[in-house]
């Protein structure tokens, strides 16, 4: 459905690059660090805290998988960015489980502490090296690429004959098969494997009783405090991962500014994934598809328009059926805007592109909130004694 | 009498005293580590930071701390967490550069018009952040967050070349046109240096922040909303009204934030324009306690802070030293802040528990 949509959208725009393999895997790429971001989020918004520091956990991670990287080996850098961001977490853990700091508090002075940290350890370590300095490390080597051997040569005739459709899939197969880095499959293990423990283990239960309603799961013996330690390392311990990401696959040095509030939009796919690790993957694919296209070509945004428009068409007429007023009309104005915008100018300025997820989240906050859940302990701090 | 007006004080003022040597000794310990000599840096640092010109730099870089310190402490009386005071003062001073710019009125009209159009755009920007919270209970966290990246966008989009701004000669900053100098907020001189005339503005304001608080029916209402939301709301407090209006003062208020830059010294918003004083605000408040007075001495430590640190690199020690003092200094004044309080909490229940007990022995010696 969606695939049509694009394909037609591409043919339409004259935009082929739309739906290239250049496009998918570059969307890839974008996506992996968001999506461990959002699981971070997940881990951490499952059990009841809000983890605001993941900006700062993923910055933690891109200056010790550097640090790491460049000394060791990519894959040692990995491992230091997931302790980095694991030590961050648990820090996080103990500001607000054990001494009560308010957890938006608390993220904040992480994620300012953590930019502070990787400026002034890489003037201690990175400084002086070949290539580093205050605010870029040396050359960090890059964790290896796979493909699926074979394929691409078997899917390569079905892409040039440009039969729509078909084309577009074998363009979409290739794009997610060749190429693909280790960390990019390692991702993807992890959304299944978050979803494999919060939703079917003893131990996620427990966890996201601890995030609905600590007290109870208290007084039936699990410890809210002690798993949220433990949600909180794993929270951090993602976060830092996707930092490793940034710096061993999407490029190889580490550089200030690289996550680029990254952490923030992981932060919005939880709520934009409905607290749920597969919508949230979802969620972090599209941000990264229009991340991809930004920095990919100018007019490759027009098409988005047409789509954008359609897309809040959809929702106009399913508002209307559902007879949420409210709703209708902002879904309607925004279906119009875009088709008129489209129309009418046909660019749109890459400014605005940076700010479409964001957008896209205050709109899905303020429209859909009917139909998202977040757990109802989150954002509360619990006390032992002071529990009713 | 469970305690004195001076024991109160005094339990007050211990965390933050506490913090800040914390934090010292944490950042003395850092430069010990890397290798520097931390007693003589800290001399050096305190001789700059005590330079006249450092001191009139901290006063004027405090002002700007200031308000957003005060925008982040009315958020907070109402347990709003106003993540955008960032994108509304941006957002405020570009669009206040701009009409500044465009017009040409008398000097007092043309100060008044800019500042009010900073203040409406600053809370224009919080209102949304604020409406959404009320009518679809979407977390203000979230929502400023979100809104300070379209602010960036917004403002990345209109500062450029051919539309709002204009590029500046053998650079590559770009700029708005520059206020005329009847949009100049005239300065006084302190020992050969400019201190900002709107310090003084700031002052009343925090002045007018206090009375707010403490002699209107609605600083009373906020304040008791602040400490239960649900108890207030029974006692007839309109709390959906109250985050609204919260929300919108503290945009108006964050909104002010880069006017006394702007009109004592820059005079047009370019690339070059401070920014990234949204967290500084809230850190600046937390460390306050949302009070004015403590408010106004953590803008002047910050200030002070971030003048004395430029001194370090010339000392051959990165300055970034001071930002994880200052993420250090937030977060063991708030530890701080919970241990006295549960330590004030126990030491007044043996009080009470202590004086029942008298008041049983005397009864039945009666």
């Amino acid at each position: 459905m969606a695939l049509l949509l694009l394909s037609a959208v591409a043919d339409i725009a004259n935009t082929p690059d739309l739906l290239s393999r250049g496009a998918v895997s570059a969307s890839l790429r974008f996506a992996v660090p968001i999506v461990l971001a959002g699981l971070g989020g997940l881990w951490a918004e499952r059990c009841g805290v809000i983890n605001i520091g993941l900006e700062g956990m993923m910055i933690i991670g891109t200056w010790m998988g550097a640090w790491a990287g460049f000394q060791w080996s990519p894959w040692v850098g990995v491992l230091a960015a997931i302790a980095g961001g694991a030590v961050f977490g648990a820090f996080h853990a103990l500001m607000t489980v054990s001494f009560g700091v308010d957890q938006a508090v608390s993220g904040i002075a992480i994620n300012v502490a953590a930019l502070g940290l990787g400026r002034f350890l890489s003037s201690i370590f990175f400084e002086g090296q070949p290539g580093g300095g205050i605010s870029q490390s040396p050359h960090v080597g890059q964790i290896a690429n796979v493909s699926v051997p074979g394929l691409a040569e078997v899917l390569d005739p079905i892409a040039e004959l440009e039969t729509p459709v078909i084309s577009d899939l074998a363009e979409i197969a290739i794009g997610m098969t060749t190429g693909v880095s280790l960390l990019t499959l390692l991702a993807a293990v992890l959304v299944f494997l978050s979803w494999w423990v919060l939703f079917r283990t003893s131990f996620g239960l427990r966890l996201r009783a601890c995030g609905e309603n600590p007290a109870a799961a208290d007084s039936l013996g699990v410890n809210p405090n002690r798993m949220r330690y433990a949600a909180l390392t794993v929270s951090g311990a993602l976060a830092g991962l996707g930092g490793a990401f940034l710096v061993t696959v999407a490029s190889s040095i580490y550089r200030e500014g690289q996550v680029a509030g990254r952490g923030f939009i992981g932060l919005a796919t939880v709520i934009f994934g409905n607290w749920m690790p597969g919508r949230l993957t979802i969620g972090a694919l599209l941000f990264g598809f229009t991340d991809a296209l930004r920095t990919r070509q100018e007019t490759t945004m027009t098409a988005l328009l047409i789509v954008g428009a359609v897309v809040f068409a959809f929702l106009t007429v399913r508002a209307i059926r559902t007879r949420n007023r409210g709703a209708t009309f902002a879904y309607a104005i925004a279906a119009v805007g875009l088709g008129w915008w489209f129309l009418g100018f046909g660019v749109v300025p890459s400014e605005f592109v940076g700010f479409a997820p964001h957008l896209t989240t205050l709109l899905v906050l303020s429209l859909a909130h009917q139909r998202i859940r977040p757990p109802q302990g989150i954002g509360v701090p619990y006390r032992r004694s002071e529990a009713n | 009498m469970i305690e004195t007006r001076i024991e109160r004080l005094l339990l007050q003022l211990i965390a933050p005293v506490v913090a800040i040597v914390f934090a010292a000794l944490l950042a003395a310990a850092i430069l010990h580590f890397t290798g520097a000599d931390a007693g003589s840096v800290l001399g050096e640092v305190v001789a700059f930071g005590t330079t006249p010109a450092s001191l009139v730099a901290v006063l004027n870089k405090a002002t700007t701390f200031y308000l957003a310190g005060i925008a982040g402490a009315i958020g907070f009386r109402m347990l709003l967490f106003n993540i955008g005071i960032d994108g509304q003062y941006r957002l405020a001073v570009f669009f206040a550069a701009v009409v500044g710019a465009s017009v040409s009125l008398p000097p007092v009209l043309h100060v008044t018009l800019i500042v009010v159009v900073a203040m409406a755009v600053g809370a224009g920007w919080a209102a949304l952040a604020g409406y959404i919270k009320v009518t679809r209970g979407v977390s203000e966290v979230i929502s400023t967050i979100m809104l300070n990246a379209v602010a960036t966008g917004i403002i990345a989009y209109l500062l450029a070349p051919g539309r709002l701004a204009e590029r500046v000669a053998g650079s590559n900053n770009i700029r708005t046109p520059p206020i005329p100098s009847s949009g100049w907020f005239p300065g006084f001189g302190v020992a050969g240096k400019e201190v900002f005339g709107f310090t003084l503005v700031a002052v009343a304001l925090g002045i007018a922040f206090w009375i707010l608080l403490n002699r209107t029916r609605f600083g009373f209402e906020l304040r008791a909303s602040g400490l239960s939301l649900r108890a207030a709301a029974v006692s007839g407090v309109n709390s959906k009204r109250m985050i609204f209006v919260t929300m919108v003062m503290s945009g108006g208020m964050a909104g002010l934030v880069g006017i006394p830059q702007l009109l004592g010294s820059s005079h047009q918003y370019g690339l070059d324009f401070p920014a990234g004083f949204g967290f500084t605000g809230l850190a600046i408040a937390i460390l306050g306690r949302n009070h004015p007075l403590g408010v106004a001495f953590g803008a002047l430590l910050w200030a002070w802070l971030e003048r004395s640190s430029q001194i370090l690199d010339l000392l051959g020690v990165s300055r970034e030293i001071v930002t994880i003092m200052q993420a250090t200094i937030v977060l063991s004044v708030v530890v701080a802040y919970e241990v006295v309080r549960r330590v004030n909490v126990r030491r007044q229940q043996k009080l009470v528990g202590r004086s029942e007990h008298e008041g049983i022995d005397n009864g039945a010696a009666a």
